[in-house]
């Protein structure tokens, strides 16, 4: 930056203006609140805070929460990337109808998201009589909740990996398969290494997700205390039961996670150049 | 296929692409599909009664009004983050970058808390508004800040791409045909970022008019005052009153739709711009 303007730089006043209105921003929505959760966590002290996280209700609640994020991430991950395989690899008729339908899911409210498997599974729902028949639980159980996780972050995976495929062509499969490779050994040898950033991205984010969701699985839980709660929804009811401190440790997990998912993802960006380019 | 098109040799089509559309069937698109068929046994007089009543009405007089304020909001703030994130070079802005992603890694429950605890009469930001009497928590203002927490990385996040593939050259000419940093940036800039800072703003209005998690608990959630569309399609669920939650929830998916399809088609004229 030289002392006399370029003619397309703003003026010293513009730039100090609108950075410290972006710094001021950032730090009034972003910053304070976050402060504000590991403050409120660790206001009464480490004793409290170690027990309100190993409290038995908590621990039942990470282990649900890790249970339904085992199932419903990999499932995204295989969809994400037969998806990709077929849609940048191949050209066929509806692919551009096939592109927006993966996208559906972000547009829906995550209540709805909830409500559509219960009106499904729910005891009202359309399979709900054959299940009960059966003594099948989907909604107010485990199933519903892994259900409701995977549609609110099901095309997280698929999207990061159709752009990328897409732009790097079929060439180099061609030259495996030309050479003698079978078709999976050219997927995992040639086309996994190429994608694997983009892959190892949009599982971080959908891993996030599937952890952090509260609309669409309140809808499917049934707040079963130790039963169905998943971490996000144990910090609802320490939160309505007043009991602040235990609530805020609870978050401040989640908020660990949400920060350690920012610097994964910033890492990824930085290693492997995905998305924007800083000149 | 069509044989005129050149075959692929690539194995595994069949495979992936019958995968991919029976997941995406079974997970998305038949569950999506049973909402409007329930939705279509109330009948059409039977769906407007139950949207019609001063509740749901004033649910959605409040999301809606809400959700576009937030969004206008975020497309102020955004493109002013935006522009100072591409544009000047000042210690920290790696770290601001990162961070405007913050409200889509962190959970929406603990945003939720946290902005209320902050704002709440009693709150380190609450407390500091009492003395004039104004509520921000459990108050329409306290949704608001809500939905610009949770909007703010779409416009972003849209508009940085543009702006840092924008030709400076183009500023450079109208600066050197005499035009000031405002006539450049008011007359040369902002028309050709209008699409990007749109699609941004209706990123954030859909995703606000649908969201739960961080809007529930700092709203207050009185019936007719506070009380926002997802909040009442719970409501109604959880009176099994399952033809209402139907009803709302076949009308928030139309919106949704709807949004979505003018969102593909401002990213197309943005897109299109662009190359040209």
């Amino acid at each position: 930056m030289s002392a006399t303007a370029r003619p397309s730089q703003d003026s010293l006043w513009t730039r100090l203006l609108l950075i410290g209105g972006t710094v001021g921003f950032l730090t009034l929505f972003l910053f304070v609140p976050l402060a504000l959760v590991f403050t409120e966590a660790l206001r009464k002290g480490l004793q409290v805070y170690a027990e309100a996280i190993t409290e038995e209700n908590a621990l039942s609640a990470i282990k649900l929460t890790l249970t339904v994020t085992a199932i419903s991430v990999p499932l995204n991950a295989v969809f994400g990337v037969a998806a990709a395989w077929a849609i940048a690899k191949f050209s066929f008729k509806g692919k551009s109808l096939l592109l927006a339908l993966i996208d559906l899911p972000f547009a829906v409210s995550p209540v709805v998201s909830g409500l559509v498997y219960v009106l499904l599974f729910g005891a009202r729902g359309l399979f709900g009589p054959w299940l009960d028949e059966h003594n099948i639980q989907i909604i107010f159980a485990v199933p519903g909740m892994v259900l409701a996780t995977v549609f609110v972050t099901f095309p997280f995976v698929a999207r990061e990996l159709i752009p990328l495929m897409q732009s790097q062509g079929n060439d180099e499969e061609y030259a495996a398969l030309s050479l003698g490779a079978s078709g999976w050994q050219t997927f995992r040898k040639v086309t996994l290494p190429n994608i694997k950033w983009a892959l190892f991205y949009g599982i971080i984010l959908c891993n996030a997700r599937a952890m952090g969701e509260f609309g669409a699985v309140s809808v499917v839980s049934g707040h079963i205390r130790g039963e169905t709660n998943t971490l996000p929804l144990h910090v609802e009811v320490l939160y309505n039961e007043y009991n602040s401190a235990a609530a805020f440790a609870c978050a401040s997990i989640l908020s660990l996670l949400g920060l350690l998912t920012l610097a994964l993802k910033t890492f990824i960006e930085w290693r492997a150049g995905l998305r924007r380019r800083h000149s | 296929m069509s044989s005129k098109r050149p075959r692929s040799i690539l194995p595994g089509f069949g495979l992936s692409l019958g995968f991919t559309v029976a997941y995406l069937g079974v997970i998305v698109i038949f569950p999506l599909i049973m909402v409007f068929f329930n939705a279509s046994g109330l009948g059409w007089s039977g769906f407007w009664q139950t949207l019609a009543t001063p509740r749901v009405l004033s649910a959605c007089r409040l999301s809606f009004g809400l959700a576009l304020l937030a969004g206008l909001l975020n497309g102020i703030f955004g493109l002013m983050i935006a522009w100072v994130l591409t544009r000047y070079r000042f210690p920290g802005r790696r770290f601001l970058d990162a961070s405007v992603d913050l409200p889509f890694a962190m959970p929406t429950a603990v945003a939720g808390i946290a902005l209320t605890a902050l704002y709440a009469p009693n709150g380190w930001l609450g407390s500091l508004a009492k003395p004039y009497g104004i509520k921000i928590a459990f108050a329409p203002a306290g949704i608001l800040i809500a939905l610009v927490f949770i909007g703010l990385p779409f416009v972003v996040r849209t508009l940085q791409p543009v702006l840092e593939d924008f030709e400076i050259a183009q500023e450079e000419a109208a600066a050197s045909l005499g035009a000031t940093r405002w006539q450049t940036f008011r007359r040369v800039v902002f028309p050709q970022i209008v699409p990007a800072l749109i699609t941004g703003t209706t990123l954030a209005f859909a995703r606000a008019v649908g969201e739960y998690g961080s809007v529930v608990f700092i709203a207050g959630n009185m019936p007719g005052k506070t009380e926002i569309l997802p909040l009442l399609i719970i409501t109604k669920l959880e009176q099994f009153d399952y033809p209402g939650a139907t009803a709302l929830a076949a009308m928030m998916l139309l919106i949704s739709f709807a949004l979505l399809l003018l969102i593909n088609f401002l990213q197309r004229k943005s897109l299109g711009k662009n190359r040209a």
